[in-house]
């Protein structure tokens, strides 16, 4: 029995002696982890934080079981020294879902547990501010519940019968006119709808609030920055409590862009959604891709072939490079450098994108993964492409990006010291990815975790440790420069032979039960919540969104700070919205 | 020192602008507006500007990219277009955005469902270029296109194609994607090589049965 299976096992004894009758096994076939009551939650998340070394809280959602008449709110648990998650549930009654908050355990709940309220409508006894978050309140009801319908409801599954042999064309517009696909909770009117009091600051712009201090008198300021600002790079809003310059705090508004991909994920068939995660976080599809098929693959008890696994870890670390370096062009036009450094990232971003396309089909778009596989092989000519740009163009332009920004003493008085978060802000805030690993906290999935055969190349796990803004600038680039090294190995060691297992395959036979797969994704831990019934169709499909986690401890990084670094502070986290609002 | 850091940027973007007129002298003309001069701006050992003069220039597109599907059609001798779709319905099956509407045609006489198409649509204001019906497709029948200039000024009219719109010959299919067509020709050829052989083996089995058939009747 190899060290890893004993501790495990003790731990299993423990938390079941500790806690009897309250914790038990997930007994169904197909799950795993504990079943943890209501009413021990926060005594069983403390004991798995303080003694177990738990430290970690990756994900938290909600799942509909209608036809038992349970939500259950699942939570994904991990610790920063590497490892297995450990996953335990509660479960309670559909009439009734309430649950005791997490987030005095994990701060890193928050955002989580208000989604889970919003689309799944479980209630969070003592959360500290439980309200929607990616909705708005004249919002009916709760979308992810199996029993809520869209206005311009169709059907519970694709594909939609009317489709085919009669397909008589229709058009949506004709079907659901203009003003009557809005549902509003009764005795709702939008035009004479005022917020309450709590979000009264937060939707009607510059407002005020009083602060007497007994030597200068001074009043407080609210500021929104956003939803239309420049430095969002999309449909964003921070409300900015201002003391002065000075930031009191921040309090991010999103969901601008949210469309419910978990619900369209459940009306899709399996593969229906690969083409769907491309639109999460468009600058890094072929991970959405990956963590996607990782997920669906684990249900399915699938392996790919030798050479799909290479090409799917080479187009992986590929679109990090592109993330990232896009990321630093970004950032630095955050900085107020305008255009010059984004331009020379996206030169370099446009190669990559260019072996996409000859790959994949699209740039952005990628539609790449199949279960079992990749849709394509490399041609030789892109291969010869990929290998130009991995051993020689892309180490001498980082260098040269290098010599252009790291030491330019502008990009280093705005950064340095500002936007700190600690290394327990950063594991306590459930911060993924760079963020966290600029913190000082080594944790890279592909390490601590490894998939796919990530556990066969030498590369090692950036880390830096101010925790500033400036350090999440540099370990880009050092994750860059690690990217550039797994593609060289894996270019000389990819292997001759077939691409998928199996037959290509349209619709799946998935066997019912639950599967979580995660992957190192540019902007952190990437994670897809999958349960099956054993249908054509997705249970629950949860996407882990890092972007959006990481917004958790944006706050945090900003409070003390100038309300002048707030745009870099949030381009130093490097957000996409359409992965944030989903 | 203070500012070595600006001034080793700033070398930086110097040697980038140098580099740019440099570069434009020693190529010449044959810089912009030549396919070769767009090939190389784009390649990896290109120095100086590279941004194409998009629509004067256009970028080759690659075999592999999409854009929405179009229907494969066998050239008749008459002119017209055979479709090789034979109204199964996985392309409406496996579509995610569902933007595929099929007929299925009938026997005027039966009233039984024939294999080919009566009526075919595809809302292309909903199609979002996955390629999954032209993946799944056995008949290679439905393919994506390469034609990604598709601004219209009625959408109503103009981005619902029905099946005159979408039907293209197998020519200009070979010619935007030769590597594929190749393949799936191959292919084809060998099933039917296959096919023949079967059918060559079965009519020998039942030659030799019958004969052996009759010289049992003999004896």
């Amino acid at each position: 029995m190899s060290e890893q299976t004993v501790m495990l096992q003790n731990e299993e004894e423990l938390l079941l002696s500790r806690f009897p009758e309250v914790v038990k096994k997930d007994e169904r076939k197909g799950y795993e982890g504990y079943v943890v009551e209501a009413k021990a939650l926060r005594d069983f998340a403390t004991t798995l934080r303080d003694e177990l070394g738990y430290d970690y809280l990756s994900s938290v959602t909600g799942v509909d079981y209608l036809p038992e008449g349970k939500m259950e709110v699942v939570y994904h648990a991990y610790k920063t020294t590497g490892g297995p998650a450990l996953v335990f549930k509660v479960q309670v009654p559909r009439e009734k879902p309430v649950v005791p908050s997490l987030v005095p355990v994990y701060p890193g709940a928050d955002f989580q547990e208000r989604e889970a309220w919003d689309l799944l409508g479980i209630k969070f006894e003592g959360h500290p501010n439980l309200k929607r978050i990616l909705l708005w309140e004249g919002f009916h009801g709760h979308p992810l519940r199996k029993d809520w319908r869209e206005p311009y409801f169709e059907e519970e599954h694709k594909p939609y019968k009317s489709r085919f042999p009669e397909g008589k064309f229709f058009r949506a517009e004709d079907r659901n006119p203009f003003a009557k696909n809005v549902d509003y909770p009764a005795g709702f009117d939008p035009d004479k709808w005022i917020p309450d009091n709590s979000n009264a600051l937060i939707y009607e712009g510059l407002g005020r609030v009083e602060k007497a201090d007994d030597d200068l008198p001074t009043e407080q300021i609210v500021v929104n920055l956003g939803p239309q600002h420049p430095s969002t790079h999309g449909v964003f809003r921070m409300v900015v409590t201002l003391d002065g310059e000075t930031i009191v705090d921040l309090e991010p508004v999103m969901g601008y862009l949210h469309r419910n991909h978990e619900k369209i994920g459940e009306r899709n068939t399996w593969l229906m959604n690969m083409p769907f995660t491309d639109r999460l976080d468009y600058l890094a599809p072929m991970s959405n891709n990956f963590g996607y098929a990782l997920a669906v693959e684990k249900l399915l008890g699938v392996k790919p072939p030798e050479r799909a696994e290479y090409i799917r870890v080479i187009m992986a670390e590929l679109t990090r490079i592109q993330n990232h370096i896009f990321a630093i062009g970004m950032f630095l036009n955050d900085m107020g450098a305008y255009f010059t450094p984004s331009l020379y990232a996206i030169e370099e971003r446009e190669l990559i994108l260019d072996v996409f396309e000859a790959v994949a089909g699209s740039r952005m778009m990628v539609n790449y993964f199949r279960f079992g596989g990749v849709a394509r092989d490399i041609p030789e000519d892109v291969m010869k492409k990929i290998h130009e740009l991995a051993f020689e163009r892309l180490p001498r332009r980082i260098d040269e990006l290098d010599r252009f920004l790291t030491g330019s003493e502008i990009v280093r008085v705005r950064s340095e010291g500002t936007g700190v978060l600690t290394a327990e802000q950063a594991i306590a805030y459930s911060a993924a990815g760079p963020v966290l690993r600029a913190s000082g906290v080594p944790y890279d999935v592909r390490r601590a975790d490894p998939y796919s055969i990530y556990d066969r190349f030498d590369f090692d796990v950036a880390v830096r440790y101010h925790g500033d803004v400036y350090d999440r600038y540099l370990i880009r680039m050092d994750e860059v420069r690690q990217s550039i090294r797994i593609i060289q190995q894996a270019l000389q060691q990819i292997p001759e032979g077939p691409i998928m297992a199996g037959k290509p395959q349209y619709q799946h036979r998935v066997p019912a039960g639950e599967a979580y797969g995660r992957v190192e994704g540019p902007k952190g831990e990437l994670g897809f919540y999958v349960v099956s019934n054993g249908k054509g169709n997705p249970w629950r499909y949860h996407v882990r969104a890092p972007s959006f986690i990481n917004l958790t401890a944006l706050a945090e990084m900003t409070k003390g700070q100038k309300v002048g670094d707030v745009v870099i502070i949030l381009g130093s986290i490097d957000i996409v919205l359409g992965e944030t609002d989903r | 020192m203070d500012g070595s850091g600006i001034l080793k940027g700033l070398g930086v973007t110097f040697k980038r602008l140098i580099e740019t007129y440099v570069d434009d002298f020693k190529r010449g003309k044959q810089r912009y507006y030549t396919e070769e001069g767009i090939e190389y701006r784009r390649s990896a050992e290109v120095k100086g500007i590279f941004t194409v003069q998009y629509p004067e220039e256009k970028l080759p597109v690659p075999e592999e990219f999409r854009f929405v599907p179009f229907l494969v059609g066998e050239e008749q001798e008459d002119g017209t277009l055979d479709p090789r779709c034979t109204a199964c319905g996985i392309c409406t099956k496996v579509c995610p955005a569902q933007c595929i509407w099929i007929v299925r045609a009938k026997d005027p006489k039966s009233g039984r469902p024939r294999p080919k198409p009566a009526e075919f649509y595809i809302d292309i204001d909903l199609c979002m270029n996955c390629g999954l019906c032209a993946e799944y497709c056995p008949f290679d029948s439905i393919k994506m296109d390469h034609d990604y200039e598709l601004a219209t000024y009625d959408r109503f009219a103009d981005d619902v194609l029905d099946l005159q719109k979408l039907l293209k010959p197998v020519s200009y299919y070979a010619e935007i994607r030769p590597r594929n067509y190749e393949r799936e020709e191959e292919a084809r050829r060998k099933a039917e090589e296959a096919k023949r052989k079967a059918a060559e083996a079965r009519a020998k089995a039942r030659a030799a049965r019958e004969a052996k058939k009759k010289q049992a009747k003999k004896e």
